[in-house]
């Protein structure tokens, strides 16, 4: 691969990648996990509520919206023009899955700060309602957005992964809510939060599984290099955590700290796992050429034109 | 959702009857760069710097053939391949050596589908009334979406401090400790020449005519026309890579005549817009989004406390 090759087997330009990395930096994994945080615990924090669980609705409430207050500045922040931020919202662009993005947590975490704040004084009870009603009608799309956002892109590992990304971020995002909710709360308010980290976490195990399936060799950035040791690491934490939320969280409140806190460091080795395969599968031209070309002579491509005749000649022997 | 952003699609795309522009609209232009007459001598790479103003992003060796700039980016919008290779020029062999060094001017594509403009968060990428695709570097804010999004590399982030950018002063990003200028660039198809009636740098420059500009479809007629002398005299691998405007990308605003398949010279041999599945992605989400909001609610049913 390290030169171009005329025989049978993939060929490239001196082993250069054929598409760019992505310039973002760790800002953006770390984004993934607390817009994830904070669209999941809107979403509990309301449930909640309407099921009379007050410590739960309160403890979500506040998860969530600082979760929120940090998300824009991480986005903000890996910006290469951060001054030039509110350009993003002078447009809605439904082709942008970044600028939909911006919009929904703009949304979301005005909602659940305001709904916050309130609490918080203990004052304008419909007002803040309404900001929790909003905070949860726009949390579920925060919580899978990102999913669509990394799929977008001409990343082998990530487009080719779009039907589970979605759904591996949502099951990600709620394991970590209801994770962090056990953190704070004592075992006895916190039976929703612990079956829904557990059963986040057993979903999102699943979710993995069908992705690599369906990725075949793309996947295996998966298994190599730093995507290969976070995802190890991601299924170690999360896994483990939720073992111990199940089997101990119940009773005692050192083990749901100690759970919550691994699922949580799961969830967040997660993100970073998938920020990291679309780096390596970009770099690798073999990811971006190979199913191309296999489709390519598959399906047959409208993107090189050969002279006509042009078999006739070759089979002319020449 | 689907059909909104089929119409939104329709939009950013550049067919002749898009009437954006209205009086203003112009003929879609772009390159037919003719690699068969290359003869790697970087002129277009040096005439597009200079025009363009792109500052110097290093100066390497890398061993690979007589090409010391690699690939496109933020710095290079003009990019000469060269390929030494254990192959006749042409394809009966007879009276040529088993040799030939392939030469190959990459450049931005100017897609009829263009992913970056369609995922941009800013509209700073644009349609011109030409039919190309541009940065608007005062609206750009260096989120970085379009360099993933692009299939072909073009795009890069500018990582160059911003003082040492003509045109450019350090503002409030320096305060909030960026040092570089942190948007990204492309080929603009020098659109401030078409303004003037003037034919980009690259192709001004070009002393061999590799490097063709002019309406595009006059360009495809003419690489037709070429691509069957070419196959008259019997060329090893030609072929006309970006110009069926069926492909994955609706055909390119620059397309190329090329001596063996694409990803020889660091081309996709199959790109398709990122975008073409966006209306099934965000249908995807919502289910996801729809299920994930009944799971949470779930979690409260499913108890025995």
């Amino acid at each position: 691969m390290s030169v171009t090759k005329t025989g049978g087997e993939l060929r490239s330009y001196y082993g250069r990648p054929v598409i760019k990395e992505p310039t973002w930096t760790w800002e953006i994994p770390v984004y993934f996990f607390t817009g994830g945080l904070s669209g999941a615990s809107s979403v509990l924090s309301l449930s909640a509520k309407l099921f009379g669980n007050e410590k739960l609705a309160r403890t979500s409430l506040y998860l969530g919206a600082a979760a929120d207050v940090v998300s824009p500045a991480l986005l903000v922040s890996d910006l290469g023009r951060p001054e030039r931020f509110h350009h993003m919202l002078r447009v809605f662009k439904v082709t942008s899955p970044m600028n939909v993005g911006a919009w929904i947590l703009f949304l979301n975490g005005g909602a659940s700060n305001t709904a916050a704040v309130l609490e918080l004084l203990g004052i304008l009870r419909p007002v803040k309602l309404m900001a929790e009603l909003v905070a949860a009608l726009f949390g579920p799309p925060l919580a899978t957005y990102t999913g669509v956002l990394v799929a977008d892109t001409a990343v082998p590992v990530w487009h080719e992964a779009r039907q589970e990304l979605p759904w591996l971020f949502g099951a990600s995002a709620a394991a970590s809510a209801g994770a962090a909710a056990c953190v704070f709360l004592a075992p006895e308010d916190a039976g929703p939060a612990r079956r829904l980290a557990v059963g986040g976490v057993v979903a999102e195990g699943a979710l993995v599984h069908a992705m690599q399936l369906r990725l075949g060799e793309v996947g295996e950035v998966y298994h190599q290099g730093q995507a290969g040791k976070l995802s190890w690491a991601a299924k170690s934490l999360a896994g483990t955590g939720a073992l111990l939320l199940a089997r101990r969280g119940k009773r005692s409140r050192r083990a749901a700290v100690l759970g919550g806190a691994m699922v949580c460091a799961g969830e967040l080795c997660l993100r970073f796992a998938v920020f990291k395969a679309g780096f390596q599968s970009a770099r690798d031209p073999k990811y971006t050429v190979g199913p191309q070309r296999e489709r390519a002579s598959r399906d047959g491509t409208k993107a090189t034109t050969k002279p006509r005749g042009a078999a006739g000649a070759a089979a002319r022997g020449t | 959702m689907s059909s909104v952003l089929a119409d939104l699609l329709q939009k950013t795309g550049a067919p002749a009857e898009s009437h954006t522009y209205g009086d203003e609209q112009q003929q879609r232009v772009g390159f037919f760069t003719d690699t068969s007459v290359c003869i790697g001598c970087k002129a277009c790479e040096v005439a597009c710097k200079e025009w363009n103003m792109i500052p110097e992003d290093g100066l390497e060796w890398t061993g690979e053939s007589y090409d010391n700039t690699s690939a496109l980016g933020a710095n290079t919008w003009r990019h000469v391949a060269f390929i030494e290779q254990d192959k006749p020029l042409h394809g009966n062999g007879d009276g040529t050596t088993g040799l030939r060094w392939l030469m190959e001017s990459d450049v931005c594509k100017h897609c009829t589908h263009a992913a970056c403009l369609d995922v941009c968060p800013t509209g700073a990428l644009f349609r011109t009334e030409f039919g190309t695709v541009v940065v608007q570097e005062d609206i750009c804010n260096g989120c970085g979406y379009c360099v993933p999004a692009c299939p072909f590399g073009v795009l890069d982030k500018r990582h160059i401090a911003s003082d040492a950018n003509v045109g450019h002063k350090p503002d409030l990003a320096a305060g909030l400790g960026k040092k570089e200028d942190g948007r990204v660039w492309k080929c603009t198809l020098c659109y401030d020449r078409l303004k003037g009636g003037h034919e980009p740098a690259c192709a001004k420059a070009c002393p061999t005519k590799s490097i063709q500009f002019g309406p595009l479809d006059e360009l495809r007629e003419r690489a037709d026309a070429r691509l069957a002398k070419l196959h008259a005299e019997d060329w090893n691998g030609a072929q006309l890579y970006g110009r069926d405007p069926d492909d994955g990308v609706g055909g390119f605003g620059a397309f190329f005549l090329l001596l063996d398949d694409p990803e020889v010279y660091g081309l996709p041999p199959d790109p398709v817009v990122t975008t073409k599945h966006l209306g099934a992605m965000w249908e995807n989400m919502a289910a996801a989004a729809a299920v994930f909001a009944v799971g949470i609610v779930g979690a409260f049913v499913g108890g025995r406390s």
